[in-house]
């Protein structure tokens, strides 16, 4: 009796709901059925052709894909359903470039620690948080050694680093080198040494007024002039510097934007306390500044995240290179939907993480000290 | 008496505003001194020149026998001795109560965080807050934000204490707790420099009373002088428009 009445409570809940929010009047029905309508044929013709309709490892003739001509839609025609073969067929490459197959493990073990390194410094109230930032620290040597080889393991050259592989590598070291810099920009830009200042402020608008694509040619191309002859940086690495100097011109301004939140009284505070001007900054100023600009920070970040993709211009082979590269393959060729909503959804899983993150956090720190 | 703040002369411009005219002032230790004077008539910017939050252009501080100049060293050694108040309290809102306090102890004088933690506790008790210890500054009122403030100067135990309007800011209600803190501190010897239009403080506590306009010391006197005897029009044309509101 009870639970019956909580139930016609919960639908006539719902009831009012949708009454209120989609039939309120005529207008607003007519733009509900029209909306629902278009859902329905867009997002019905999508999952046929994602899911219902599509070929994954086999033909509907229950063949092993091999390459197109097995695809379904290449043999019956009226067929229309993605073929997903390419991204299993290809899923080394998409994932590790032209890293050798014996090799694989190295990578798999890179990726799977890679959370352990980031969980410290994502979240703070969490158990052995220290033994987690001691991680944090070492997960870049680990990664260098376990990638690259070193004593006991076998050499890899970037040549050889593609895929994910690249975008991760480019995104994640692009961002933590940039930090640490942008933070040093930020303060040199508000500093009162005018040498300082001029310095940063002219980096900073130079690197903000080019496009990030002039800056990777420009890195290519003119980094080993400037390097005394025989040294002569890879590929990988001078697509590095330029992503991390992008990188941190963007996040300077925003951290910028943090440090002028802080009202003067603090620093005059500490100042009156004998707080040294490093102190201040570090104990005082970045703490509050940096909170302030977590969402810009964040939004930076996704940015970059996703101008890593401009490295294939200089010919190196990212997700989007591999996936380039998988279409200009003769038997793979013309799969274009199945290859760039594979490499979107990627791209889209870790964007949409980084921006859950950021909410996260906004939310957190708002609660924080009230 | 001997002599802890000596201003000779001191002279200070903001671009092309006069605003400080040949200021000279001695303090001795312990004295009590209250500033007072219409806004913009150089209080302030006098008391933040003594630790060099101003840099005056002419003239001579000093302070402890260390004259302020652009030298680094001196103005760390004098900060370390010359405590601070403000009318924006100027708690850091990213740290707990008892972290504001001990975070120049630690930092500053190198002390053990549990040695800073119990001075900072401590001064909590003197300035009758110690349950707010482990909150943070957005959740206390005004008056108690400014006896943490306090608290948080004595912590580096200084001995000269300088007071920019610290009740300016407040509710009228919150006023009393503060002004008494201060009063406290007073009876205990501080040498102190406090710029305030509370004038029954001033009574209470001040050996001297100094008189500002435009930039000058316009009177100086003791209170008893100073209220019932104002020698310069000025003053008394201040104290009519002070006492009779």
């Amino acid at each position: 009796m009870s639970s019956l009445s909580i139930n016609s409570f919960t639908h006539k809940k719902y009831y009012n709901w949708v009454i209120r929010n989609l039939f309120s009047s005529w207008i607003n029905s007519i733009f509900t059925i029209i909306a629902l309508i278009f859902l329905y044929k867009v997002g019905s013709f999508f999952l046929n052709w994602a899911f219902f309709e599509a070929d994954f490892r086999y033909n509907f003739q229950g063949d092993l894909i091999l390459d197109r001509t097995f695809c379904s839609k290449n043999i019956k025609p009226g067929e229309f359903g993605a073929c997903w073969a390419i991204i299993y067929a290809r899923w080394d490459q998409f994932m590790y470039g032209f890293y050798p197959v014996e090799e694989v493990w190295r990578v798999n073990l890179t990726f799977a620690l890679l959370p352990f390194a980031l969980f410290g410094v994502l979240f703070d109230k969490i158990p052995f948080r220290k033994y987690f930032i001691y991680f944090t620290f070492l997960y870049p040597f680990i990664a260098y050694f376990m990638l690259y080889g070193g004593p006991g393991l076998s050499p890899v050259g970037t040549n050889k680093w593609g895929g994910l592989l690249v975008t991760l590598f480019l995104g994640i070291t692009g961002i933590a080198l940039a930090f640490p810099l942008s933070i040093l920009l930020a303060l040199g830009r508000r500093s009162k040494l005018p040498i300082i200042k001029s310095i940063c402020v002219v980096f900073i608008e130079f690197i903000r007024g080019v496009p990030l694509i002039t800056l990777l040619f420009t890195a290519n191309v003119m980094l080993p002039l400037f390097l005394p002859q025989g040294v002569n940086p890879d590929n990988l690495l001078r697509a590095l510097v330029a992503v991390t100097l992008f990188q941190s011109a963007y996040m300077a301004e925003a951290i910028r934007g943090g440090l002028q939140a802080i009202p003067k009284g603090h620093i005059e505070a500490a100042e009156a306390l004998g707080l040294t001007y490093w102190q201040t900054t570090r104990k005082i100023i970045l703490p509050q500044a940096l909170k302030i600009a977590i969402p810009p920070i964040v939004n930076t970040c996704i940015g970059l995240f996703k101008d890593t993709s401009l490295v294939l211009i200089i010919g190196l082979f990212d997700l989007l290179g591999i996936g380039r590269a998988a279409l200009a393959d003769m038997t793979w060729t013309k799969l274009y939907y199945e290859v760039y909503v594979f490499i979107s959804l990627v791209f889209f899983i870790f964007c949409f993480g980084m921006s859950r993150y950021s909410l996260y956090l906004e939310k957190k720190l708002k609660t924080d000290n009230s | 008496m001997e002599q802890v703040i000596q201003l000779e002369k001191v002279n200070k411009w903001f671009d092309d505003f006069h605003v400080l005219k040949d200021i000279d002032l001695t303090v001795t230790k312990g004295q009590k001194i209250v500033v007072c004077g219409p806004s913009g008539s150089g209080k302030s910017t006098m008391i933040r020149c003594i630790n060099r939050l101003e840099a005056h252009q002419k003239g001579h501080i000093v302070v402890h026998g260390t004259e302020l100049t652009n030298d680094l060293k001196n103005i760390d050694i004098i900060r370390k001795n010359v405590g601070m108040v403000f009318q924006q309290f100027n708690l850091f809102p990213h740290l707990s109560v008892i972290d504001n306090i001990s975070l120049a102890p630690i930092w500053v004088k190198k002390m053990p965080k549990k040695e800073a933690e119990e001075i900072a506790m401590n001064y909590l008790e003197k300035v009758k807050i110690p349950e707010q210890a482990h909150k943070f500054p957005g959740q206390l009122s005004g008056g108690q934000q400014q006896r943490v403030a306090i608290a948080r100067s004595l912590a580096m135990n200084p001995d000269i204490m300088l007071f920019d309007e610290p009740t300016s800011a407040l509710d009228p209600e919150m006023i009393k707790e503060v002004l008494d803190v201060m009063i406290q501190l007073a009876e205990e010897g501080m040498t102190m420099l406090v710029v305030t239009h509370e004038m029954g403080f001033a009574k209470t506590v001040a050996d001297q009373m100094i008189f500002m306009d435009e930039g000058r010391i316009v009177e100086q006197a003791t209170p008893d002088e100073f209220f019932n005897n104002p020698k310069s029009d000025r003053t008394k044309l201040f104290l009519s428009q002070i006492l009779n509101h």
